[in-house]
């Protein structure tokens, strides 16, 4: 099953090119420390900084990515904002599937009124963009790094909520749920035993394709200012700085252009890897097509 | 289908309800000092805010603080917004319809260029123009509205200086505040037609290009993608192969016939996506410095001004049920074949 999905990734030119892209910032992120040695050891996402200097700094040789405000350097934050979009994006999705996949499973496991309860709770979250949720959240829970993941994931768990659930309800009326009741088995045997390690495949594939999206959320609220702080290795951080010297200085009015173009075309490329990943998977496990 | 929209009115109180009791609980995690201010009426107050808190309770259970703050919105009253300087029922009356405005014209450019770049794209399938259009779909989403943004307004006002970031320019300020400007709707654009304003009115639409055309990319991709395969789909079909066989010529086949089922799937998902819009406002708004109520949602979010931030929920919150319900029954309208339940 696996070994046919990847050779149909391979087959297919864009979906290579989205898993080329996840590798490739995979492996950026694996490798951080070699490819930028930590200048702080104690926060390694601190952004190191060469001179108080407002003014950003063209690319040259001692930073290959020019710098941007504050003479923040632009390489070390692409390289290890790779290693925390990785880390946002995984743990957010990772809660928001244990907690989603909590909440669906006693709702398809119970039904009636706790079935009834729970839905209307996932409702309350659906009422409000996502975005917009994440970011009253966030401004509440205060701006920092951790509270904007418990943000994004207080407004991703009820997608996942919702598919576990439909798919446990599938699950359960099917015919080997009811020989292992038949055999005798209790209830809570045949829920983790039987019901939950064949509902969930589906619903793992589209959570784990839905860290591009998380990424890109996380970056959205750090841009507002509502995530991490100035000064860490994040993306959409490196794009607020960006923000005061979008119109460049008279004379060239373009002069800043990579401050928003280094760290907007890592955001990119990411987000577009995922999404041609995405799309691959969805043709895949699409069953009108052979 | 009766039953199926009644019962959705009835829960949208619950579910409104539902998400504004959520911020509350969370705002309850602040000093009491701090909430104050939903009650303040007027700056002034600020300086006893101990009186406003024992008056109005504010160390109280969360459930008691949240019934008194439910009776105050029924009367109208939202509470103070430091952030806008203003009451917050007043911000909201005040940038809302710039907000709606510039929704507006962003779901006009999506839907016709999206449809027509879709439709070229399934009827060239496979050569350049395919390629462009698939290129949109697969990039518009995922380019990132705030990079997009920037990048525009780098060449077309940095670099071109074409179209000003704000709502609109400084005269057009005095005149829309003079009083020989009559206000009639609160949108600006049909506002300044209805004064026989040309000069206000195309000031007003060059400030929106650059929000619209940044707002539009996400849902412009979508779009694309969605006419493209259904557009496909159709040319496929049998009356299409009828219609080119007795004759006819082949851009009428193409618009008149096949064109005109394929757009089907495109108009409810442009009721979607209306919707989800209101997501993106926040972001663009802020790159463009545009006066809507995304912009007062995130000043409010970024200087903790809670009694903006309820308000603001509250106002997105109603309108994205009463939107998700409106498309629902449009979509529903559309293919009978669907059954909601």
């Amino acid at each position: 099953m696996n070994l046919r999905i990847l050779k149909r990734i391979y087959k297919n030119k864009t979906s290579l090119c989205g898993l080329l892209l996840v590798a490739f910032f995979g492996a950026v992120a694996l490798f951080a420390p070699m490819l930028a040695p930590v200048q702080n050891e104690h926060n390694p996402y601190q952004l190191p900084q060469s001179s108080y200097q407002i003014t950003p700094q063209p690319p040259s040789a001692d930073h290959w990515f020019g710098t941007t405000e504050q003479q923040y350097d632009l390489y070390y934050g692409i390289v290890w904002g790779a290693r925390l979009a990785f880390k946002i994006g995984i743990t957010v999705t990772a809660l928001a599937f244990l907690i989603g996949l909590a909440v669906g499973g006693i709702a398809a496991y119970f039904g009636g009124k706790v079935d009834e309860t729970l839905m209307r709770l996932t409702d309350v979250v659906f009422a409000v963009p996502s975005l917009v949720l994440a970011m009253v959240i966030a401004a509440m829970l205060g701006p920092d790094l951790k509270n904007m993941m418990i943000a994004l994931t207080a407004v991703a768990w009820p997608s996942y909520a919702r598919l576990v659930r439909g798919d446990i309800l599938s699950v359960k009326q099917r015919n080997y749920v009811t020989a292992a009741r038949t055999l005798g088995a209790g209830g809570p045997r045949i829920f983790l035993r039987h019901i939950v390690p064949n509902s969930i495949y589906p619903s793992v594939v589209v959570a784990s394709l839905d860290i591009g999206y998380v990424v890109l959320t996380a970056a959205s609220l750090s841009f507002l200012g509502l995530g991490a702080q100035p000064g860490t290795a994040d993306w959409g951080q490196l794009i607020a700085m960006a923000r005061n010297w979008v119109l460049g200085t008279p004379s060239n009015s373009l002069a800043y252009w990579y401050t928003v173009v280094v760290p907007g075309g890592a955001i990119f490329l990411f987000v577009l890897g995922w999404n041609l990943l995405g799309d691959a998977f969805r043709d895949i496990l699409d069953p009108r097509q052979g | 289908m009766r039953r199926y929209i009644l019962r959705r009115l009835c829960l949208l109180p619950l579910v409104v309800l539902g998400v504004t009791f959520l911020l509350f609980f969370l705002t309850q995690r602040l000093s009491p000092e701090m909430r104050a201010s939903l009650y303040v009426k007027d700056p002034r107050q600020m300086g006893a805010l101990e009186e406003v808190i024992r008056e109005y309770g504010l160390r109280d259970n969360v459930f008691k603080q949240y019934g008194r703050w439910l009776v105050q919105v029924a009367h109208g009253d939202l509470g103070y917004s430091p952030s806008a300087n203003m009451p917050v029922a007043q911000a909201l009356k005040k940038y809302l319809p710039a907000t709606i405005q510039l929704a507006v014209v962003t779901m006009i450019l999506v839907v016709f260029f999206g449809v027509w770049f879709g439709a070229a794209s399934a009827v060239h399938k496979d050569r350049w123009q395919d390629f462009i259009a698939r290129f949109i779909s697969v990039g518009g989403f995922s380019l990132p509205i705030f990079v997009l943004g920037l990048i525009l307004l780098m060449i077309f006002y940095g670099k071109l200086g074409w179209f000003a970031p704000g709502g609109y320019s400084i005269q057009t300020d005095i005149i829309i505040h003079s009083s020989a400007f009559k206000t009639y709707t609160g949108f600006l654009l049909i506002d300044s037609l209805l004064n026989g304003d040309l000069r206000v009115f195309c000031d007003v639409f060059a400030h929106l290009v650059l929000p619209a055309v940044t707002l539009c990319i996400g849902s412009f991709a979508l779009m694309v993608r969605v006419m493209r395969s259904s557009m496909l789909e159709e040319l496929n079909k049998d009356y299409v192969r009828t219609a080119r066989a007795k004759g006819l010529r082949e851009y009428r086949v193409i618009y008149k016939h096949a064109g005109k089922n394929a757009i089907i799937p495109v108009i409810t998902l442009a009721g979607i996506q209306f919707i989800r819009l209101l997501g993106g406002t926040v972001i663009v708004e802020t790159i463009f410095d545009y006066p809507g109520i995304g912009r007062f949602g995130v000043l409010a979010a970024q200087q903790l001004d809670i009694a903006g931030i309820l308000g603001f929920s509250l106002m997105v919150a109603v309108l994205f049920v009463i939107g998700n319900l409106f498309s629902d029954i449009l979509y529903m309208a559309a293919d009978p074949r669907i059954r909601l339940e």
